[in-house]
């Protein structure tokens, strides 16, 4: 087994496999944070609710964090090995019906971004200002006014749309390669693929996307 | 019968004397060529100069010279056997090009595909990754019935379009890491699909994945530039296939039978 994971192909399975981790995770977040839209009671007691169960946050952080990890580890260990793989240059990148997809040629630099993104990302909101807001007796964080707060900077709101776009390109080359290198891609699925990943990536720009904007634009303070 | 007009090329070829030398860019015209030759007819009537001259000529592989030996190929412009989808170098014809364009020519690029003069490059890593588990065991003797195992059309089509490789090396050239995947896979799934690999299956998948890293071909990163480029246009379901080969030879490939149990 070990020579398994060491592997080329082994080491694409745990991409893959840490990597659809994180699609679920990006699905959930993005869904349930579109409550900002609605109330920020229910943004709040959402946000409660996912924090004060220990038993549930902990075990789901570990998780979260230790695929990340791995899928940066094993992103470098390939990328090492492929850049050894091409030790000279072309003097010209193909170019019309040879030419590769862009998004899956930029996977690192995506990546490396995103890991920024989510770096700033829980140093703003995660470990951000805490506020303190009752409903019905019970006190808990009111993360809905630092969101309010933060989205009313255009500057955060342009490096915030930027970063989503990259993700958006990162998970759709992502959430296609994962039926190859889980080798259950067949001749009949190749377009569909294609366009769940596509469809999968859009949903979570969009979705993503109309909070900030809708806080910028509409909800102005 | 309509002919196009003949054209005036240049050409950005590189020349290497050796493995070890560095090489550079030496520019070629190519003179009055017929819009119905061959690019590699063309390539002869410049080297055919080039000999007048008391000049090297151009050194790239060739053979068959009808696309079915996979020995030609090298990159026009960044496009491995040039422009045109599904073809070899062989068979790409000059009417793809127009008159007074420049071209440049490069060898295949990879560390496991060592230049050793000119276009030509050393391939001898497939060889060995054939060699490490891409045959079938067979008796010899009379050839057998070839129908006397029943093969479903579908998996005959399937192993028949990844049998299409001809081992050209250019889904290794276009791909940014120099991955030998396609060709690799191409090679598993072809026995693969076809009840008289199946013997061999697991170690097949396993000898030559291990082959194939260890002769410093890179990963696959999904991008597609290899199927792009491939004059079979092979398909990368091949690669999903091998991947879904060395899982399960992986797990289940079976110890060599020793006597009794286990205690
Ligand atoms: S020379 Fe044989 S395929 Fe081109």
């Amino acid at each position: 087994m070990l020579n398994f994971l060491k592997s080329s192909v082994g080491r694409k399975y745990i991409m893959g496999l840490t990597g659809l981790v994180w699609v679920g995770f990006v699905l959930t977040h993005m869904a349930a944070n579109m409550l900002i839209l609605f109330s920020a009671e229910a943004y709040n007691k959402y946000g409660h609710a996912l924090t004060s169960n220990k038993l549930l946050l902990y075990p789901a952080e570990a998780v979260l964090l230790g695929a990340i990890l791995v899928h940066i580890l094993c992103a470098i260990s390939l990328t090492i090995d492929n850049r050894k793989a091409r030790d000279s240059r072309y003097a010209m990148q193909p170019s019309g019906e040879k030419a590769p997809p862009k998004p899956s040629q930029f996977m690192g630099i995506q990546g490396s971004m995103i890991l920024a993104f989510i770096i700033f990302h829980l140093i703003t909101f995660k470990y951000g200002t805490h506020y303190d807001v009752t409903y019905d007796d019970v006190v808990m964080r009111d993360l809905h006014r630092l969101v309010l707060e933060v989205f009313q900077s255009p500057g955060y709101v342009t490096w915030y749309s930027v970063c989503l776009v990259l993700l958006m390109f990162h998970l759709s080359h992502g959430a296609q390669s994962v039926f190859q290198s889980f080798g259950f891609l067949e001749r009949k699925m190749q377009g569909g693929i294609k366009v769940f990943a596509w469809a999968y990536a859009l949903i979570i720009f969009l979705g993503f996307l109309s909070q900030p904007l809708y806080v910028f634009l509409i909800h102005k303070n | 019968m309509e002919s196009k007009q003949n054209i005036n090329l240049k050409l950005k070829v590189w020349r290497q004397k050796n493995a070890q030398a560095k090489g550079e860019f030496v520019t070629y015209d190519a003179k009055d060529v017929s819009p119905d030759a061959s690019f590699l007819e063309m390539l002869d009537a410049v080297n055919e100069n080039l000999v007048i001259k008391g000049e090297e000529p151009i050194v790239f592989d060739h053979d068959c010279r009808e696309g079915i030996c996979g020995s030609c190929g090298f990159m026009i412009n960044g496009n491995a056997h040039g422009p045109k989808k599904g073809t070899t170098i062989c068979q790409l014809h000059m009417r793809q090009f127009s008159d007074g364009e420049e071209l440049t020519l490069e060898p295949w690029r990879a560390t496991a595909f060592p230049v050793m003069k000119d276009l030509m490059c050393d391939r001898s890593a497939f060889d060995r990754i054939i060699k490490s588990g891409g045959y079938i065991s067979v008796n010899t003797g009379g050839a057998r019935d070839a129908n006397n195992i029943l093969i479903s059309k579908v998996n005959a089509d399937e192993a028949f379009l990844s049998a299409m490789c001809i081992g050209c090396g250019a889904c290794v050239a276009s791909c940014k890491n120099a991955s030998a995947a396609l060709f690799t896979s191409a090679k598993i799934s072809h026995l693969a699909y076809l009840p008289q690999g199946q013997v061999e299956q697991n170690q097949r998948a396993l000898n030559m994945v291990a082959q194939m890293d260890a002769e410093g071909f890179g990963a696959c990163t999904t991008t597609g530039a290899c199927s792009a480029a491939c004059p079979k246009e092979i398909s990368l379901i091949n690669i999903a296939k091998m991947n879904r080969e060395f899982l399960r030879a992986s797990i289940t490939k079976k110890e060599e039978a020793g006597g009794g149990d286990l205690a």
